[in-house]
């Protein structure tokens, strides 16, 4: 534990800010730099982000790392607290490495014609940036009240980037994610104060750590985790608390889509990982079946719904309410496999949505249009466009040798030992992506290309370092995911742990053990 | 040759799975994969660069597997033969904890079959492509799929567990998606395309299930655990594991029900149709269940559905094969009904396992000779693939006609060529057994043979023999049907066409007799497939052998009468109902809309309203208070960041206060 070192995440925390500070006290002839200057900054948090990765112990990825606790409100027991397991330095990453490729994809956006086109862009790359902050703060806090500050006040630059830079219908979805998450917020916060009033008090009421394990009334447990789990539903979005995110995907600049639904939306299920199930264990076990249901609903619901868009942005949305189906699906399965599948499946959602969100808008600003009847034949125009759009659709799938296979098949293979009919319900997923990916791909990129399609540029070199380090990552992480694995395979055992299940034994380990000296050929072992 | 399938066998059924540790050469065996991979990433990132000499890259990258692949199959053979069973470990590929997986491979008798088969055959492909696809303006990109393809094939094969199998399993299914759809300005391609991935996807479900079955039953997914592993697990169990198996061997292998796909998939390049969709991706289903070899005999009731599912197939594709007009759908029937066959052989259990894997190997050497020749035709001809506007091609394009001759005489069974030997055998065994069951899967092998025998022979008559009835350029008078033809000069295929041709053409004629002397062949599969004990057929050998032969003989025969000696018409006849059936595919794709994809578009259009409609409004009163609210907040909406700032801030002080109020 580096508890008494250098204030790592602090630093990893302000620096954004920083940042974004700067970049708004540019003077007015410095401006045409804002963009450098926090594409620099972002750079240079990923750097150190990768310094606290390679310091991290992984051999004891389940204890909070680099922990700072310091006194903010003790009247009412909240402190500034962070600290990482792996999940959380796995889910920092996935926002260090997002937040510059975004910077770089909207490099030439928001900046166009007219005065106030530098002026824009400053504001959108300075609130990415605090963004940012909020993103790396809310995967290591480890205060409760501090985490739901964190929550409602990410709201803002959330508000602002979707209200400021998005389509027509822009100020309809932000006030719409605005009123969803805050109804979402506003539960918990009830539930944050019963929380602390249930719990031990004094000046460090709000840790988390002096909150797992306190004992509840059983219907208070319950009410507080549906507060909880309800924002967090809300967030991460799932059936049926989900139709706010097409319609801001549908509005927002791709680059806010990215991290909305690349990292933004997994503190929901983050939330139901590190709050939900080990601070209220028997509540999460109560409330397992019906959450699975919920789950699978949301897996094959958003599917569907993805295959019958014609928007194209829209459509990405549905896919990731398919997709957080099997994270939730994965988390409330309960066992060691699944859970480490879920939380592996957060970071690889974030590559291969982010992705998508990205490579479609290259597609839209090329084309003026995201609807998908908008385009046709232009594999044949722009073949790299066509081929990492295809790699990212790929990954949507979870095609083995792509990271996101190993995180699905974990959920799908560890929820089957738990539930057999649910992971057979979730897997048929796996064909419905298939449409929802190649119907796409179909119809944008094959066929005869439309004549107004037809001088339509291929990715520049900008571009194309904006999708490579994401396809690299995919690749190199579906072959070799060990070290994100170890990342992952101690916070699942130990948050098992505290929810207080045990894995299911396999069926032939489990028949040695019963029948002893019988000997293996009349063992009748069964697997449901 | 009179002798019955299983009378050289040693009367005892034992798998020699124990596995050893790869030294010296073999431990190089993931040079295998890593060569042809390296040769499409090569391809694909130089891009443009790469176009002049990109295509001798691939044959490189393809040719050097296969030669690595030739030394390890030495290296192999020179070890005793209780010690063909090689691992060799890679790394560790998903430590789960409790799921640890590893990357590995399993060189052994029947991973090298495979290995051989994929990388020879694979690389006369290539050689191959270089002349058919020279006027393509994107060979490059053809060449890096055709390497991908070898690289995910040789890992499909090699994995030694079922998961890295399936990374193989999905790789060759995403090639063959991106080769079916390689002329994709054309929208039917696409959706070919999309239909063999989609319909594979459908099989892969289950690949999936029969995976979590396995790890709930084993905790281990790897061949070693879960086949040696199969006397502690209930016979339910395995039944379940093993018809998931079968799903997904459906999938993949076109087997009924799941076979749509492949006629359509002929919609790719033909040398893509030879290696892909008749050689070598096809059969994995039955490299699948072979491999799988335990799990089956431990599961009596999967092992019947296998044997129904293939004899289903196997008539299925013979009627089909017997009504199409387009030569490659033609051959794709026949593909499909072949590998019925194979699979109908490998659930009989240990007494057909090799004789699958011999089938699969000789049926690797003639169809893709005669898919090559189909593409040899097509390439004389100005691309027409309708047999009715061929005829008379003999005396056009020789070592096309020869070559393709030795393939028909192979899928015919004719002695002394390849097929005879190994398809001969599968329907001797498939008289084997008690009850009905010989005599019914028997009889369907039989007839198959005759099937067989009459549409192979169509095709081929209709193709090389009868009258022109296309227009060279003089046989039309003015205002006929045949003047609005194009003028054809049909011409021999440059070498580097008719060089692979050639080779297959030799394997088809030699390869089956070669590998029975002696039974070669089974004693070399033996440490994977088991030794079986001497079974009889319920009717003698001889017997079997006369009426299968004399089946061949009129279905010949009868081809001959209609095809080659009575004029083919050029415009289709109206047929019997079967025909018109038959021409339909047996009305597979009707049925599949009408059960799968109306219903389904019509889930899709009622959730997309119901989406917007029930549930955007419904959760809660919170719908309608949304929009209000939206209302009154873009009338407070001032246009400027501050004051939304000061407003956000304002709500979130409100919020501290109140959490403070209550505490105090």
């Amino acid at each position: 534990m580096q508890s008494a070192g250098f204030p790592w995440l602090t630093v990893l925390i302000v620096l954004p800010l920083v940042g974004a500070a700067v970049v708004w006290s540019l003077p007015s002839s410095a401006r045409a730099w804002s963009r450098h200057v926090a594409i620099g900054v972002s750079l240079v948090e990923l750097v150190l982000a990768g310094l606290v990765a390679l310091s991290f112990d992984t051999g004891i990825a389940g204890t909070y790392q680099f922990s700072e606790v310091h006194e903010w409100i003790p009247a009412i027991g909240t402190s500034y607290a962070v600290g990482i397991d792996g999940v959380g330095l796995l889910l920092i990453l996935l926002s260090v490495v997002l937040t510059p490729l975004v910077l770089l994809a909207a490099w030439k956006e928001h900046g166009g014609g007219g005065a106030g086109g530098e002026d824009r862009s400053r504001h959108y790359v300075a609130l990415i940036l605090v963004l940012e902050t909020f993103m790396v703060a809310i995967f290591a806090a480890r205060d409760v009240f501090f985490f739901y500050v964190l929550f409602e006040a990410m709201l803002v630059p959330v508000y602002f980037l979707i209200g400021s830079f998005g389509g027509l219908q822009r100020r309809y979805a932000a006030v719409k994610f605005l009123i969803y998450s805050l109804a979402g917020g506003l539960v918990m916060l009830v539930a944050v104060i019963a929380l602390y009033l249930n719990g031990p008090g004094g000046p460090q009421g709000f840790l988390t750590g002096n909150l797992v394990g306190i004992e509840l009334p059983e219907l208070t447990e319950r009410l507080m985790f549906i507060a909880f789990f309800f924002a967090f539903a809300i967030k991460a979005p799932m059936w049926p608390v989900h139709t706010w995110l097409p319609d801001v995907a549908e509005t927002a600049p791709a680059g806010t889509s990215t991290l909305l639904v690349g990292v933004l939306d997994k503190v929901g299920t983050f939330g139901m990982l590190t709050l939900c199930l080990p601070l209220f264990p028997n509540a999460s076990r109560w409330a397992a079946p019906v959450i699975i249901v919920l789950a699978l609903i949301s897996i094959l619901y958003g599917a569907l719904l993805a295959i019958g868009q014609k928007d194209l942005m829209r459509l990405i949305a549905y896919t990731s309410v398919s997709h957080f189906g099997f994270i939730v699906l994965g988390i409330f399965a309960f066992t060691s496999v699944s859970v480490q599948g879920s939380s592996f499946y957060m970071f690889n959602h974030g590559l291969s949505t982010g992705a998508l969100f990205l490579i479609a808008g290259f597609l839209v600003a090329r084309r003026g249009s995201q609807q998908i009847a908008d385009f046709g034949g232009l594999q044949k125009v722009v073949p790299v466009l066509a081929g990492v759009f295809l790699v990212a659709g790929l990954s949507a799938l979870s095609l083995p040798g792509l990271s996101t296979f190993v995180s699905e098949f974990l959920v799908l293979i560890g929820t089957y030992s738990r539930s057999g009919p649910a992971a057979i319900v979730a897997v048929t997923g796996v064909v419905l992506a298939a449409l929802y990916v190649l119907l796409t791909y179909q119809r944008i990129f094959t066929g005869p290309v439309p004549d107004e399609l037809t001088s339509m540029p291929d990715l520049s070199g900008r571009e194309k370092w904006v999708v490579a380090p994401l396809i690299a990552l995919m690749l190199v992480l579906g072959f070799y995911p060990a070290p994100a694995i170890h990342l992952v395979r101690e916070p699942a055992t130990i948050t098992l742990e505290l929810v207080g299940v045990k894995d299911v034994p396999n069926a032939v380990t489990e028949a040695r053990v019963t029948s002893g000296a019988k000997t293996a050929g009349t063992d009748e072992g069964s697997t449901t | 040759m009179t002798s019955s399938i299983a009378t050289h066998l040693p009367a005892a059924v034992a798998y020699s799975t124990a596995t050893v540790p790869a030294e010296g050469l073999l431990s190089l065996a993931w040079l295998l994969v890593a060569l042809p991979l390296a040769g499409a990433a090569a391809l694909l990132l130089l891009g443009r660069r790469a176009d002049a000499w990109g295509h001798w890259l691939g044959v490189l990258a393809s040719a050097t597997s296969f030669l690595v692949g030739l030394a390890m199959f030495i290296a192999v053979l020179g070890r005793p033969d209780d010690d063909r069973v090689v691992g060799l470990h890679l790394f560790s590929w998903i430590p789960a904890g409790n799921l640890d997986i590893e990357a590995g491979l399993q060189i052994d008798p029947l991973s090298l079959t495979f290995v051989l088969l994929v990388t020879l055959v694979g690389t006369l492909i290539h050689f191959y492509s270089v002349a058919y696809m020279e006027h393509d303006v994107d060979r490059r990109r053809f060449f890096a799929y055709l390497n991908l393809f070898i690289a995910a094939m040789l890992l499909l094969v090699l994995a030694d567990s079922y998961v890295l199998l399936f990374v193989g399993w999905e790789g060759v299914g995403l090639v063959s998606y991106l080769l079916i759809g390689f002329w994709f300005q054309s929208t039917a391609n696409a959706v070919a395309a999309k239909k063999a991935f989609i319909a594979n996807r459908i099989g892969d479900l289950g690949l999936l299930i029969a995976l979590m079955l396995m790890f709930a039953t084993y905790g281990a997914v790897d061949f070693a655990t879960v086949l040696d592993g199969v006397d502690g697990v209930s016979q339910g169990t395995l039944t379940a594991i093993g018809l998931m198996l079968l799903l997904a061997a459906c999938g993949k292998s076109a087997q009924f029900p799941l076979q749509s796909w492949l006629g359509d998939a002929m919609a790719g390049p033909t040398p893509v149709s030879a290696l892909i969709h008749a050689a070598t991706m096809v059969t994995a289903g039955v490299y699948l269940i072979v491999r799988s070899g335990p799990i089956f005999d431990g599961a009596p009731d999967a092992q019947l559905v296998v044997v129904i599912v293939g004899a289903i197939t196997l008539l299925f594709g013979a009627i089909i094969g017997c009504a199409k007009d387009d030569l490659k759908k033609a051959l794709a029937a026949s593909t499909m009904s072949q590998i019925g066959y194979m699979i109908l052989a490998a659930g009989l259990g240990p007494i057909g396992y090799a004789l699958a894997i011999f089938h699969l190997v000789t049926h690797g050497f003639f169809k893709a000779g005669l898919f090559l020749g189909a593409g040899s035709v097509m390439h004389g001809m100005g691309d027409q693939i309708n047999m009715r506007q061929f005829g008379a091609l003999r005396t056009y394009m020789k070592v096309t006609y020869v070559t393709f001759a030795f393939g028909w005489l192979a899928i015919l069974g004719v002695p002394p060529f390849s097929g005879f030997w190994s398809k001969d055998k599968i329907i001797e065994a498939a008289f084997v057994g008690e009850g009905w069951r010989p005599w019914v899967f028997g009889s369907v092998a039989l007839l198959g043979a005759g099937l067989t025998a009459f549409y192979m022979s169509r095709l081929f008559f209709m193709t090389f023999f009868g009258a022109k009835r296309w227009n060279d350029g003089h046989n039309a008078a003015p205002g006929t049907a045949l003047a609005t033809q194009p003028v054809q000069h049909p011409h021999e295929s440059p070498r580097l066409m008719t060089y692979p041709m050639i080779v297959l053409a030799v394997g088809s004629a030699l390869l089956g007799g070669l590998l029975s002397i002696g039974n070669v062949f089974q004693s070399w599969l033996e440490p994977v497939t088991g030794s079986v004990e001497h079974h009889e057929p319920v009717l003698p050998v001889w017997l079997i052998m006369v009426l299968t032969l004399a089946l061949v003989a009129a279905g010949l025969l009868l081809a001959w009468r209609q095809y080659a000696v009575a004029p083919v018409p050029v415009l289709v006849p109206v047929g019997s109902t079967l025909t018109r059936a038959a021409r339909k595919d047996l009305y597979q794709d009707d049925v599949n809309d009408a059960l799968l994809v109306e219903p389904g578009k019509y889930l899709t259009r009622s959730l997309v309203y119901a989406d917007r409609q029930v549930v955007d409004g419904a959760v809660g009163g919170l719908g309608h208070s949304m929009v209000r609210l939206g209302e009154v907040t873009r009338r407070l909406q001032t246009g400027y960041v501050r004051s939304y700032a000061a407003t956000m801030t304002f709500g979130l002080v409100a919020l501290v206060a109140v959490v403070l109020a209550t505490r105090i």
